[in-house]
């Protein structure tokens, strides 16, 4: 290709007139970007009204985690310690955080919808181990909240995948 | 021009080094914020208000990092290398005037540090002295992509140092003198040479930004295709040696500019310094403002533009300034 010199020149007019423009740049501490109602984070552990917990330890979402990082230990429940609605309930539910990869795969295979992925995502932490969770921390909700963009923004009564054909 | 005792001299250099590397330190936040504005991002805005510390974090980190080499480095050369490409390029600077001398309590002070006859040629000497710095370095480092990267660096800044001096030889016909002051007073009396050199001031500029090795030419680095050329092997400090060599020859290189073509501290007003400041930062945002336009140039782009564009038509300009200034006697 031949030079092109004035072609050239017309890119720092551009970069030129960049200098005044607004800065496109979230400054993330300050201003988190609210997160898209069905964004992947962080894991939560639900009870039914009545307070007892809806995982009855059936591990299925261990079986479908792709990461392997989902460990359910199940204990019968007996008259005087029912813990869940089942049969039998969750003695030792962890999930480690390090290895999940957020793919959700374990609120699909989950029969009672006892675990749901949430919308935390500042779940760093200066420790390995500290990225464990345990089942009181799944089952309590998160201390920092994440900002979530409206829900009707996103929620359209056809999915557009059936109303495109 | 009366001559100024040696001790006056010294302090003069003190002050200038430490004025230098101030503004080497705050270069590179200037530019990494026009950067950013230029590209809408904001630049560094964390250490300090407006990031004003950034430079002083910088420094720390640098001081602070873990200075390794290579097992295999020949260790007097590996260390020494920084320290020579740094020293020239600071000791480069001592040349360009910035004032027209004043008389404080009856002691003349130069505008310059060293006003010597032969200053322009001075400055290109110790320049090619400091490219020593980044071709033994990279040799020194014993590794195969340091000594590639040297020998880049090498190819790119010998080339294009011969169009840079060709192309002030049109400054130096006119200005009759190769002593910087003067060349400078005869601006001030004359008309900036800018004007009618200014086939030359866009060889030189064009020259310069590959002999400090910016973009588009910063073939020696381009970071983002390479991990880095001659200073691969180079960390903490030792490495920030030769980034400031890199600065400190970039502001030296626009100083000369603006000594050679800009008519260095004359203006309308009599402001003395504080014009050669103002000329300076502005060819320096040129310089910044360059590097976010155009795009690296490819090697081979590279060498065919010094060779058969840039190098022919410095020869002629400097030619056709020669024949003019002696058919019309000047």
């Amino acid at each position: 290709m031949s030079p092109q010199p004035v072609e050239s020149l017309k890119g720092f007019g551009v970069t030129f007139k960049q200098i005044f423009k607004k800065p496109i740049t979230q400054q993330y501490p300050e201003y988190k970007r609210p997160v898209y109602p069905r964004f992947r984070g962080r894991h939560r552990l639900w009870r039914h009204e009545n307070g007892l917990e809806k995982c009855v330890g059936c591990s299925l979402c261990a079986a479908a985690c792709p990461a392997d990082c989902i460990r359910v230990v199940a204990a019968e429940n007996t008259p005087d310690n029912r813990v869940s609605a089942g049969e039998r309930y969750a003695r030792i539910y962890e999930i480690n955080l390090s290895r999940c990869i957020f793919c959700g795969y374990c609120e699909l295979a989950c029969p009672f919808d006892a675990i749901t992925l949430g919308n935390e995502f500042e779940i760093s932490e200066h420790n390995r181990d500290d990225q464990i969770y345990t089942k009181d921390m799944l089952l309590t909700p998160p201390v920092k909240q994440v900002p979530v963009a409206d829900r009707d923004l996103y929620d359209t009564p056809i999915p557009f995948y059936k109303s495109d054909s | 021009m009366s001559q100024e005792p040696w001790w006056i001299a010294l302090i003069e250099a003190v002050i200038i080094i430490n004025l230098l590397l101030g503004l080497f330190a705050y270069l590179t936040l200037i530019e990494r914020k026009l950067m950013g504005r230029m590209q809408l991002r904001f630049g560094p805005n964390r250490a300090g208000k407006f990031g004003l510390l950034q430079p002083i974090a910088d420094l720390v980190k640098l001081v602070r990092k873990e200075a390794f080499s290579p097992e295999a480095a020949i260790d007097l050369p590996y260390i020494l290398a920084p320290v020579v490409s740094a020293f020239t390029a600071l000791a480069a600077f001592a040349f360009i005037p910035w004032g027209p001398g004043w008389t404080v309590n009856g002691w003349h002070v130069n505008g310059e540090i060293a006003n010597v006859s032969i200053g322009l040629i001075a400055i290109f000497a110790l320049g090619s002295v400091g490219i020593y710095g980044f071709i033994v370095g990279g040799w020194a480092s014993e590794s195969k992509f340091s000594i590639l990267g040297s020998m880049r660096t090498c190819a790119q800044l010998v080339s294009y140092e011969v169009s840079l001096a060709l192309s002030v030889l049109g400054v130096v016909i006119l200005g009759r003198s190769l002593n910087l002051p003067e060349i400078v007073s005869r601006q001030g009396s004359f008309l900036p040479y800018a004007i009618p050199q200014f086939i030359g001031l866009l060889i030189f500029f064009v020259g310069g930004v590959a002999e400090t090795s910016r973009a588009p030419f910063d073939l020696p680095e381009a970071e983002q295709e390479l991990v880095a050329g001659y200073h691969t092997e180079y960390s903490g400090m030792r490495w920030g040696l030769f980034q400031m060599a890199e600065y400190v020859n970039l502001i030296t290189l626009s100083g000369l500019m603006v000594t050679l073509f800009f008519a260095g501290w004359h203006g309308p007003w009599d402001l003395g310094p504080i014009w050669f400041i103002l000329k300076l930062l502005a060819v320096l945002f040129v310089f910044i403002w360059l590097r976010t336009t155009l795009p690296r140039l490819r090697y081979d782009q590279l060498m065919r533009f010094g060779w058969k564009v840039l190098l022919p038509v410095a020869t002629l300009n400097a030619v056709v300034t020669a024949a003019l200034v002696v058919g019309f006697g000047g």
